[in-house]
């Protein structure tokens, strides 16, 4: 057995060797080390827009005139964008961000993205999730990058969850995480005989010490009776929070459950698909419009719900790349460059759109169609790493790639 | 002196254990459980006492020659999977995209009626956005493909993995099965990159199936030559930095390396293989050209409902000479001259297919597969002389492993953890319970994390447990046990016996059935202590599953 295998498996078994048997849980401990006022405890919470986000209608520069030569159809008009700066204007459905915004709770970083010029949804994807551009062979994400960057000997079995089907690329490799599509899946699901089943595993991996499995086994009935005591189907949010009836929202909202459930969560992942507008892509109102609702509320409602909790929380939003500058025959965009990201938490320096503007006229375009990029997305990524999650070596998440503070877009001070 | 032989004494009473461990012998029983087990999905009722009439070396000789054993039975379950025997012409005529199908129709104003009028512009023709986003337009679909003989291409990979499941499950071939299984996670495709989809029945029936026990070189050169690898690693697309400017700039193409890094890193020398940054640039300038003739299927489906024959063979390897960059190269080493053509590339496949790095990199990976997760060096040493002197022969290499002394012994006996494909079809066969390979069955492999054709990146699915197994897999291996025992998993049927005499005596019978009574004195106490007076072989069978012990082989 060598030293990975623990890392992944049996730490928690590990880091409870020395205390008595009834020692607390690991989660026991969370919640004793981590009650509100004196936590310390991060949170990421990355939303990944699958398909492409058209960054030019989310984030609308009404006050450049070749956007409105360029989408003579699919414009948002300057009177319906809600106006940020007198240059930008978010798009008319994302007015669940008003407040966020106006209280500098919110920021933009536009024109980013992944440096590599692939315009293949699959690579894209892959290299944002590894965040080695240009690089296929990287095995791991660069979320699970920085879970080993930092070690954490008090480390939870939900110290990264994925709220997902399947693991994502991003959280992808050594440092444990968990993917579930929803929270009431962790568990034994047998019906009316669940309980006794799940007490017949329970009893046979408590007794089982030789097999490495065993501790695996004893960790995961530790984190599903927390799970149950904490009750999912009765989750009530808070502040009056309203989440979208979706995957998306409910997603989230099991987020902010184990965020307020104190197990430890320091990187949570979902995702959003739909935003591939190749079609009738609509304007302030269409496709996009719908989907940019859906996506909008849903993180508000998350923000209302957790609250003061936001101290301690930052969320970034990404898509692979953006979209053509000028619509196509059939009112929708084809795929671009670079794109527009948000973060926002109460620690975050909003109100304000970040990163250089290349601008829209023909000879600024990326291959003369596409928004230009001015911020590599790992240096979003690695300023909120460091000063958000606090990692000493950021470096290291970032191979290949010279991380530099002087090239943070300073959101997080 | 007393002293000495004391520590001596103390050492030998403290060591013995773990030397006599080392390379112990199985017994007779063991080994054929454990041949069982490695070179196929375990045993089903009856395969023990089968292996022990005719001899295990036998055995094992008989699964290096699959061509040789019957499998009437296994064919038998896959033949009303049709996608099998297509060709991939013929899938995107049958299983088109409904968005592309949907353009291509309304680029010849071909639209159904319906949805020509439900465009917003009549004059443009504009098919809506999504047009399986709403509910009128999905059943007009519906009805359009039910009228054309159509199908979702959703299908194909759904009959791609229940053959691959049936196959698992009842082929009397289970080695072919097993290196089936090898080949596709070391040649890893996912399925949903792009034309993939389409590619991948003809990657599995072309490529790796007549490979699996043959010589490395052909099934390499196999590999680069197919369609679904071609399009994976984007190969496709790369063309010589050298080609018409203003063509390229249209077509925003240019030399690609993926394929090029990950033949050496992945397929052949392994990532300490000894390649350089330049040899990947030059490798990528020999397969330049090595494209697909309309890789994403052209307007196959729409030319055939018009009786109109499409170009021939969409979906097809070819060399495009014109885009292929004819400099000389530098690879390893070796001067490629300029002006080989097709015969560039071909140099490539030789040179890797037998540089010792090569063979170390395959010997390991084989080893690992069969013996433990850290593999014996001695047996890969070894393993790695047989596949340089047999010239890369499969078969050989594979007898070596099977006959060392590292495969047949104790340390190697049920330490490895089963894979969730491994872990379902192992769970089918010991029951010996009936199953249709379909989507129900899949899915639970998809929960353990590891769906068929369902790894993103090129280096498929890991052979060490350390890299995979967790908490939410490890709870999802019990609740397929559970689902399986019940009767719950759709597609699947096991039928347990109804015996309802001594319960220690039914939980007895079961663990020799699946675990052939390999059971932990711990694990066999605390499931006697779940006994239970009414139907006790469903929750028996749905715990054993679900022990640390049968998630082993």
């Amino acid at each position: 057995m060598n030293r990975r295998f623990f890392l992944k498996s049996g730490s928690i078994a590990l880091a409870s060797v020395g205390m008595s048997l009834s020692a607390p849980s690991f989660l026991e401990r969370f919640v004793l080390g981590n009650t509100p006022g004196n936590s310390k405890r991060k949170t990421l919470i990355a939303i990944f827009q699958r398909g492409a986000v058209d960054g030019l209608n989310l984030v609308v520069p009404f006050g450049e005139s070749n956007y409105y030569e360029s989408r003579p159809s699919i414009a948002i008009p300057k009177p319906e964008a809600i106006d940020l700066d007198g240059f930008f204007g978010l798009h008319p459905s994302m007015s669940a961000f008003k407040p966020l915004w106006e209280s500098k709770r919110l920021a933009i970083i536009h024109a980013s993205g992944s440096p590599d010029n692939t315009r293949s949804h699959f690579n894209a994807q892959d290299y944002m999730e590894s965040a080695t551009p240009g690089l296929k062979s990287t095995s791991d994400g660069w979320l699970n990058r920085y879970l080993r960057s930092k070690q954490d000997s008090d480390q939870s079995l939900f110290r990264a969850v994925s709220m997902t089907k399947t693991m994502p690329r991003v959280l992808q490799g050594r440092a444990p995480a968990v993917a579930m599509s929803n929270l009431s899946d962790f568990a034994i699901r047998a019906g009316k005989s669940s309980e006794n089943l799940q007490g017949g595993f329970e009893a046979i991996y408590a007794r089982e010490m030789k097999d490495s499995l065993a501790g695996t086994g004893r960790e995961t009935f530790e984190a599903v009776n927390y799970l149950k005591k904490a009750n999912p189907a009765q989750y009530q949010p808070e502040n009056g929070a309203q989440y979208p009836r979706n995957q998306f929202g409910t997603s989230l909202l099991q987020i902010a459950q184990l965020i307020k459930a104190g197990v430890g969560l320091e990187v949570a992942f979902t995702d959003i698909g739909g935003w591939d507008t190749h079609v009738n892509q609509g304007n302030s109102r269409g496709q996009l419009a719908n989907l940019l609702t859906q996506f909008s509320s849903g993180i508000a409602a998350l923000y209302q719900d957790l609250g003061q909790r936001m101290d301690d929380v930052v969320v970034l939003t990404m898509s692979e790349f953006g979209r053509t500058v000028r619509e196509n025959g059939n009112r929708g965009t084809d795929h671009g460059h670079a794109n527009a990201m948000f973060v926002l938490g109460n620690g975050v320096k909003g109100g304000k759109v970040y990163g250089q503007w290349p601008g829209l006229k023909s000879d600024q375009l990326y291959e003369g169609r596409d928004l230009a990029l001015t911020t590599d997305f790992r240096d979003v990524f690695g300023e909120i790493a460091t000063r958000h999650l606090g990692s000493t070596d950021a470096k290291s998440i970032f191979p290949g790639y010279s991380l530099s503070p002087s090239k943070f877009k300073g959101f997080l001070g | 002196m007393r002293k000495t032989v004391a520590l001596i004494l103390l050492f030998l009473l403290t060591q013995p254990i773990v030397f006599a461990q080392k390379h112990r012998s199985l017994t007779g029983d063991q080994r054929i459980i454990h041949v069982l087990n490695r070179l196929g999905f375990g045993a089903r009722p009856g395969d023990v006492e089968r292996v022990k009439a005719m001899g295990v070396e036998k055995y094992i000789n008989q699964q290096l020659n699959p061509e040789k054993i019957a499998d009437t039975v296994a064919e038998n379950k896959i033949h009303e999977l049709s996608v099998l025997n297509m060709t991939t012409a013929e899938l995107y005529e049958k299983y088109p995209q409904p968005g592309q199908l949907l353009r291509q129709l309304q680029a010849r104003g071909m639209l159904p009626e319906e949805m020509a009028a439900e465009a917003p512009n009549k004059n443009q023709n504009t098919p809506p956005a999504n047009p399986l986003e709403n509910e009128k337009n999905r059943k007009v679909i519906e009805e359009y493909y039910r009228e054309n003989g159509l199908q979702r291409p959703q299908r194909i990979i759904a009959e791609l993995q229940a053959s691959r499941i049936l196959r698992a499950v009842y082929s009397e071939r289970q080695l072919q099965e097993v290196m089936v299984d090898f080949w596709t996670n070391h040649f890893n495709i996912f399925a949903n990159k792009g034309a993939d989809r389409w590619l991948l029945p003809a990657y599995d029936r072309d490529t790796i199936r007549p490979n699996a026990m043959g010589k490395f070189s052909t099934l390499l050169q196999a590999t680069a030559q197919s369609p679904a690898m071609l399009f994976y690693l984007d190969n496709f697309q790369s063309v010589s930095p050298n080609e018409n400017q203003r063509r390229q700039q249209r077509q925003r193409r240019g030399i690609n390396e993926n394929y090029a890094r990950e033949l050496m890193e992945l397929h052949t020398l392994g990532v300490e293989g000894g390649y350089t940054q330049k040899d990947v640039q030059e490798v990528a300038r020999c397969f330049t050209g090595w494209t697909i003739f309309q890789p994403r299927g052209g307007a196959a489906a729409v030319n055939a409902m018009r009786g109109e024959a499409g170009r021939r063979n969409p979906g097809t390897f070819f060399f495009n000479a014109r885009v292929h960059d004819d400099g000389e190269k530098t690879v390893l080493g070796h001067k490629i001259p300029a002006g080989g053509g097709i015969k560039d590339g071909l140099t490539v496949l030789d040179i890797l297919a037998h540089h010792p790095s090569t063979a170390k990199f395959i010997a390991t990976k084989l080893v690992r597969h069969f013996v433990a997760d850290t593999p014996p060096q001695s047996l890969v040493d070894r393993v790695a002389a047989t596949f340089t002197k047999s010239d890369g022969d499969i078969r050989e290499t594979l007898k070596t492993i099977f006959f060392s002394k590292e495969f047949n012994s104790t340390e190697a006996y049920r330490v490895k953890i089963k894979r969730p494909f491994e872990l379902v079809i192992s769970a089918i066969r010991t029951l010996g319970a009936d199953t249709n390979g379909g989507p129900g069955t899949h899915r639970w492999m998809e929960r353990m994390g590891e769906p068929l054709y369902g790894f993103q990146t090129p280096n498929g699915y890991s052979d060490a447990a350390e890299s995979w197994v967790n908490t939410g897999g490890l709870l999802e291996r019990m609740n397929f046990g559970l689902a399986l025992a019940n009767n719950r998993v759709q597609g699947t049927t096991v039928s347990l016996s109804k015996t309802n005499g001594e319960q220690a005596k039914v939980m007895d019978e079961y663990l020799k059935t699946l675990l052939a009574g390999d059971i932990s004195a711990a694990t066999r106490e605390a499931l006697l202590k779940q006994l239970e007076r009414s139907d006790p072989a469903a929750k028996v069978v749905g715990l054993i599953l679900g022990t640390p012990e049968f998630q082993r082989q």
